[in-house]
């Protein structure tokens, strides 16, 4: 039975565990990004679902490491975090707050509604600095797996595009 | 150390020869590190492998929960020889030059992309979920290579002789894909896989495409080389796990 006092707990570990950050995009938290998942309150303790972004995604570990120990310095106890891969994480989860984040950090956000990859490229993809769209990628591959590299035509600048997914 | 054994069920040898697939490719993509042509290419090649070595781990680890003998991810990896390998020939290739490595990744992408995307609806609901990632990361690899591919065929007179050359070293191998067993066909029967001989049409519709635009001749299908899947491999693999499994066959174990 889910008494008042367990759904106020599970509403506060929610709140901290989606407020740990990503260790690679720090302005961005997990519920940000959509990979937190679930929280629930067993009688075991408390366990938090998330969910890779990619399947090598080293940041996981990290993640998961940065969830326990923010329950446990809430005094909520160390919760048991579990990875979930279904249903499988699209960048469609990403929270608006969190487009609006990552575009003020200079990385252009992922698009919406992402479909199948066309075989070649013909993504259009607007400069996270001057709003110009007459940008080019540079590499399809960033500095981490979420993340291509682009430039800017317009104002001459290079930027992260965070891939659709 | 001694190598575990293991028994040769079907779901679990069905789960550990795409394991092996994606370990062994992601292992070779990731021999590029630090000699990749250009620094673009070097974060590629090591995002495409830490991709596959992703997918790797994810399905060692059900192979574990399959066979339930307590053997993780790291078991599975380190601790069997070559013989007990079921990947195929194609992933197990040397790198070559750059042009080797784009067209490997190419053969082997046009097929696995596909191959992913007719997973999601597998029976087997673990298998069908790491089908849903793979595929999404799959996808930038088909294109990534398919872009390569075409650079080079359709480049200089030395880039194109040399994806020819590629072509005509690997394509012996790309027949393996499509191979069932007894094995194969039991998963199949059951919902659990996808026969592969469905995605053939698609395969060589893709690499058609590719070869297309790239100017290059789709070689003929001659004698074609098999054998990965019974554990039967190349003198290469042998060599590759030397390295891939050195530290834990030496210090069992160990941890830093």
């Amino acid at each position: 039975m889910v008494t008042p006092d367990r759904e106020q707990l599970r509403e506060t570990a929610r709140r901290v565990a989606g407020a740990v950050a990503d260790p690679e995009i720090p302005v961005l938290t997990i519920a940000d990004l959509g990979v937190l998942r679930d929280v629930r309150v067993l009688e075991s303790g408390i366990e938090v679902d998330i969910t890779p972004t990619y399947c090598g995604c080293p940041a996981m570990t990290m993640i998961a490491l940065e969830i326990e120990l923010a329950l446990e310095k809430a005094g909520l106890g160390r919760p048991k975090v579990v990875t979930v891969l279904s249903p499988a994480w699209t960048t469609d989860w990403m929270s608006d707050e969190g487009r609006a984040k990552l575009k003020d950090y200079g990385i252009a956000p992922p698009q919406k509604g992402a479909g199948r990859r066309a075989l070649f490229g013909v993504d259009t993809v607007a400069c996270p600095q001057c709003g110009s769209t007459d940008t080019a990628a540079i590499a399809d591959f960033g500095s981490t797996a979420c993340k291509a590299l682009w430039r800017c035509n317009t104002c001459r600048e290079p930027f992260d595009y965070f891939k659709c997914h | 150390m001694t190598s575990i054994r293991l028994a040769d069920t079907p779901l679990l040898t069905y789960v550990l020869r795409r394991a092996d697939d994606a370990l062994v490719l992601g292992h070779r993509l990731s021999e590029w590190c630090g000699k990749a042509p250009l620094m673009e290419e070097e974060m590629a090649l090591a995002n495409m492998g830490l991709d596959l070595i992703g997918q790797a781990r994810a399905l060692y680890t059900y192979a574990g929960e399959v066979e339930a003998k307590g053997h993780d991810e790291d078991a599975l990896a380190y601790l069997r020889d070559e013989r007990a390998y079921r990947n195929l020939l194609l992933v197990e290739q040397p790198n070559g030059d750059f042009a080797l490595t784009m067209v490997r990744q190419l053969l082997y992408a046009a097929f696995v992309d596909p191959y992913w995307r007719a997973m999601m609806a597998s029976r087997d609901t673990t298998l069908a979920a790491i089908a849903a990632k793979a595929e999404k990361e799959t996808a930038y690899h088909l294109r990534h290579s398919a872009e390569w591919v075409v650079r080079l065929g359709d480049g200089t007179a030395e880039s194109r002789r040399r994806a020819e050359r590629a072509l005509a070293q690997l394509w012996p191998f790309t027949d393996e894909l499509f191979h069932t067993d007894e094995i194969e066909r039991e998963m199949i029967a059951t919902g659990v896989a996808v026969d592969p001989a469905t995605l053939r049409d698609t395969w060589r519709t893709t690499v058609a495409g590719v070869l297309a635009r790239a100017t290059l001749t789709m070689p003929e299908d001659g004698w074609m080389q098999s054998g990965g899947r019974g554990g039967r491999h190349s003198e290469h693999l042998g060599h590759l796990l030397a390295e891939l499994q050195y530290m834990q066959r030496t210090i069992p174990g160990a941890t830093w």
